[in-house]
Formats: structure tokens, sequence, C-alpha cells
């Protein structure tokens, strides 16, 4: 059973960890690595039972696996690792235009259900979902997505054609959020079967047609519980709001350095306050003027300041990468993020201050935090 | 018995407990040594090859008795050394750094 606190569970290029400590947030125990010399693109618990935990363990050599945990990471069990599409999966856009085979590659993203523990949502690269609803002991296609019709428009992005984000509606787990790198992103109203592209109002300079219904390279997508309709994307370029579950897309990006980024996270407890990490681009991704520097709006966009006190602010090159912030739910509600220099820092008051937790991992990949009472 | 030597990785992924000997009805070849792992082994299955085509994964490679046979015949038989168990056959990962 968990006890009290917190757990922080780190992906990183060569192992997962398991960072835990009480509600206070001074004192950390770290559990790690957890299969050293994988990569772990994700960790991430079940809402409805903590301790079940689920991971997705990848290598260049021996492809991917899917472990799972029914102690909070103390045993694990290799589930099933068997992704394949359903029927003749056709092509998309390679990166020069032309046609390329969908393939599996790993899996980028695990989000358990909302509702049920043994039900498990994957987000794989050549992009498509998949759903176990037996604790991952096998999966399934939501094909619905994939064939959508516009799928041999899809292209990769620099990390490859990914499925990054699962987001679901706490309200209506029929409704599902995902989104593509670089298709943009997708609706689903009745669980996967049929999914419409919700890309109105993004404007992507770097592809033929600026406002076209898909190719637009989305790189994260957040919401607050309490306002499921109320969604905060950090694109490519550009960090956007859409106020009808994702029908229209406004521009937030307001005053900040740069409106490049991957990361975008809301407060637990306030549902405008909201959080990026701007990062320099075309291909720098490291933040401006080597400054590692958080941006908190409380107006839900538009509005930013820069978070500080306790991060470097001076000969700093790191990224933050896309899957690599996470918000606990205690009181003071805690702010994580992790860096690819190996870093993980959190703010225990949202985010007026920052503290390393460690410093010295491998370049970590994702960051979710399970709030345990 | 068939002695076969994993890498590190796949040796605890599989929780083989170190190199393992195989017991294996019938002609000796790379698809029934396969075959054979992965049946004792449901870990295993997917990282050496491919799920639907059975195909072997890039980086992995095959060898025994001093010779590579990565790109031999899954069916054709493997080295009398083997069958015998006096040599082992070697499931490596390729050199590739990172």
């Amino acid at each position: 059973m968990a006890s009290k606190g917190v757990r922080v569970l780190v992906g990183t290029r060569k192992g997962a960890f398991i960072l835990s400590s009480d509600e206070k947030r001074e004192k950390w125990d770290v559990s790690g690595p957890h299969f050293a010399g994988w990569e772990i693109y994700h960790a991430k618990g079940s809402p409805v039972n903590p301790d079940r935990l689920y991971v997705s363990q990848s290598s260049g050599w021996f492809g991917q696996q899917i472990q799972r945990s029914d102690d909070g990471g103390k045993n694990w069990e290799a589930v099933d690792n068997k992704f394949v599409y359903d029927g003749v999966p056709g092509t998309h856009q390679w990166y020069d235009g032309t046609p390329h085979p969908w393939e599996f590659k790993r899996v980028w993203h695990l989000e358990p259900s909302l509702s049920e523990a043994d039900t498990v949502y994957a987000g794989i690269e050549d992009a498509a979902m998949f759903r176990s609803t037996d604790g991952g002991r096998s999966w399934a296609e939501l094909s619905g997505l994939r064939k959508h019709g516009s799928g041999p428009r899809w292209q990769p992005g620099a990390g490859g054609m990914c499925l990054h984000t699962i987001v679901i509606d706490p309200s209506n787990p029929k409704r599902m959020f995902i989104a593509i790198s670089a298709a943009g992103a997708f609706r689903t109203d009745d669980g996967g079967e049929t999914w419409t592209a919700i890309n109105q109002g993004l404007h992507s300079q770097y592809i033929p047609d600026p406002t076209a219904e898909v190719g637009h390279c989305v790189h994260r997508i957040a919401m607050h519980p309490s306002r499921p309709g109320v969604l905060f994307m950090q694109k490519h370029w550009d960090v956007m709001r859409s106020d009808n579950a994702g029908d229209r897309w406004n521009e937030v990006s307001g005053n900040l350095p740069t409106d490049f980024g991957f990361v975008i996270d809301v407060h637990a407890h306030e549902p405008e306050t909201i959080y990026v990490v701007p990062i320099k681009s075309d291909s720098e991704h490291f933040p401006p003027d080597g400054k590692l520097r958080v941006y908190r709006s409380r107006s839900g966009g538009n509005e930013w300041e820069a978070l500080t006190s306790g991060l470097p602010q001076s000969d700093c090159y790191v990224n933050v990468l896309r899957d690599a912030m996470a918000v606990d739910s205690c009181d003071d509600c805690g702010i994580y993020f992790g860096t690819t220099g190996g870093q993980v820092y959190a703010s225990a008051n949202s985010g007026d201050h920052w503290a390393p937790i460690v410093r010295d991992l491998p370049a970590v990949l994702s960051v979710e935090v399970q709030t345990l009472r | 018995m068939i002695r076969v030597v994993l890498p590190a990785h796949l040796r605890t992924l599989g929780r083989t407990g170190g190199d393992v000997e195989l017991d294996i009805k019938g002609p000796i070849t790379i698809r029934a040594v396969l075959d054979e792992l992965e049946a004792r082994y449901p870990a295993l299955q997917g990282t050496l090859r491919d799920h639907v085509t059975l195909k072997r994964r890039p980086f992995v490679r095959f060898f025994a008795c001093g010779e590579d046979l990565s790109h031999d015949s899954v069916d054709a038989p493997l080295p009398g050394e083997v069958v015998s168990g006096k040599e082992p056959f070697l499931i490596v990962g390729a050199i590739a750094g990172g």
C-alpha cells in the first residue's frame, strides 16, 4: 500500500528512477535505476490504484517492452509488447514529402484510465493509439485514429512521427484528446472509435498551407480536470488555448521570450495558472540566454512571469522534453520538471522557488507525479 | 542440449539466471532455437525478431563456432558442435555505442 506523500516517476535515456518524499517535499529517497541501460520514454501510475505503474522500456537493440508493477515499483513484470497495426497500415509522409510505410518503433506515452486500473492507453511511433483492458497483457489498436483519412498527410517531427500526448476527459471517459508530431491534435467523443482533427486556429509557417487541417507539430496539451473543455497547448511555435474542447484555438504566447518549447502544464488548484519552459529554436533547443526559466501565467496565458529562484541563470544549455513536466495535488501545489542534463527540479510552492531533487541522472525523457494519500 | 549465450540485458529481462540450456526435439536450426527460447522465456518475444514477420532485429547477430550465422537461413542446420553442446550458440547485440 502506498504511503502518504508524493512519488515522482522519472524516465531517462538509461533507466527509470522513482523519487519519493512526504508532503513537505524536502527530503527525497531515490530508487533506481530500474531497467538500467534501457530508454524509458514514459512511466505513469494508475489514478485508480496508485501502486499499479506502467513503464515503456525500449532499446535500439531489443525493441519495445512494457513493464508493470503492482506494488509501487518494488517488483516488475514484463507484459505484452506486441503492438501490431490493425490491417495494412499504408503510408504517411516522410521528411521529404514522399510516402513512407507505417512502422512500429516505440511507445512514447502510457495513459492509465481514470476509472479502470487494468485499462491503459499507449501512444506510439509511428503514430497510432493502442488500448489494453487487461493491465497490459494484450494490446489492440484504436485504428479509427490512423484511419481518420488524413493519415497519408501526417509527417514526422525531429523525434519521429509520434503520438506523445493522451488526455482523458474526467467528466466523460469517452472523450479523449491526443496529439501527434507532426499531424496535430485530435479528439474522440466515442471512446476512440472515431476522431476529429481539432487544429482550427493553429498557424504553422513550416508547412505549405499554414492553416491546414493537419500537419501541425503540436508538442503538448494540458487540461485542468475541473474544466475539461479548456485546453492549453505548447506547439512547435506558439502557446495556444482553446475554450471549446479544441474546436478553436487562440494564441496566448503574450510576453514569453520565445514561444517555442515542449512542456505545458496546469496548476492543480488554479485552472487559470499554467506553466511553460521557453526554449530557443530552430535546432538550438536550449533556454534563451543560458537561463533556465519556468514561465507562469495566472491568467490562462498572455501575461507571463519568469520563475527563476533556485534555477541556473547562467551557462545553462539543457532542454526540457515534452513529457518532462508534472504537478502534484498537495495543498501547496508542487511543480516538477526534468532536463536533458539529468536534473529533476521541484517546487513545493507553485513555482516560486525551485530546488533539484537529483542533479546527475541520465537525460530525462519524462516526469510524472503521484500524490499519495 | 543446446547452450545459448544471451546479451546481459536479455538475461535480466528474461530472468534466465545466466546462460540457457535448451532441449530441442527435431532439427536444430536457428528458428528452432528461437522458438524454444521464446517459449521458455516469453519476455524475450519480440526482442530478437519481429513478432509478425519473424525477421531478425537489425542490431541482433547470431554467432557460433567462430562464424557469423546472422544471414544464414533460419532453417539451415546449426553446426554439429552446437548440436552436441560442445560450442554455444551466441546471440549478440551489435556494437553500436550510445
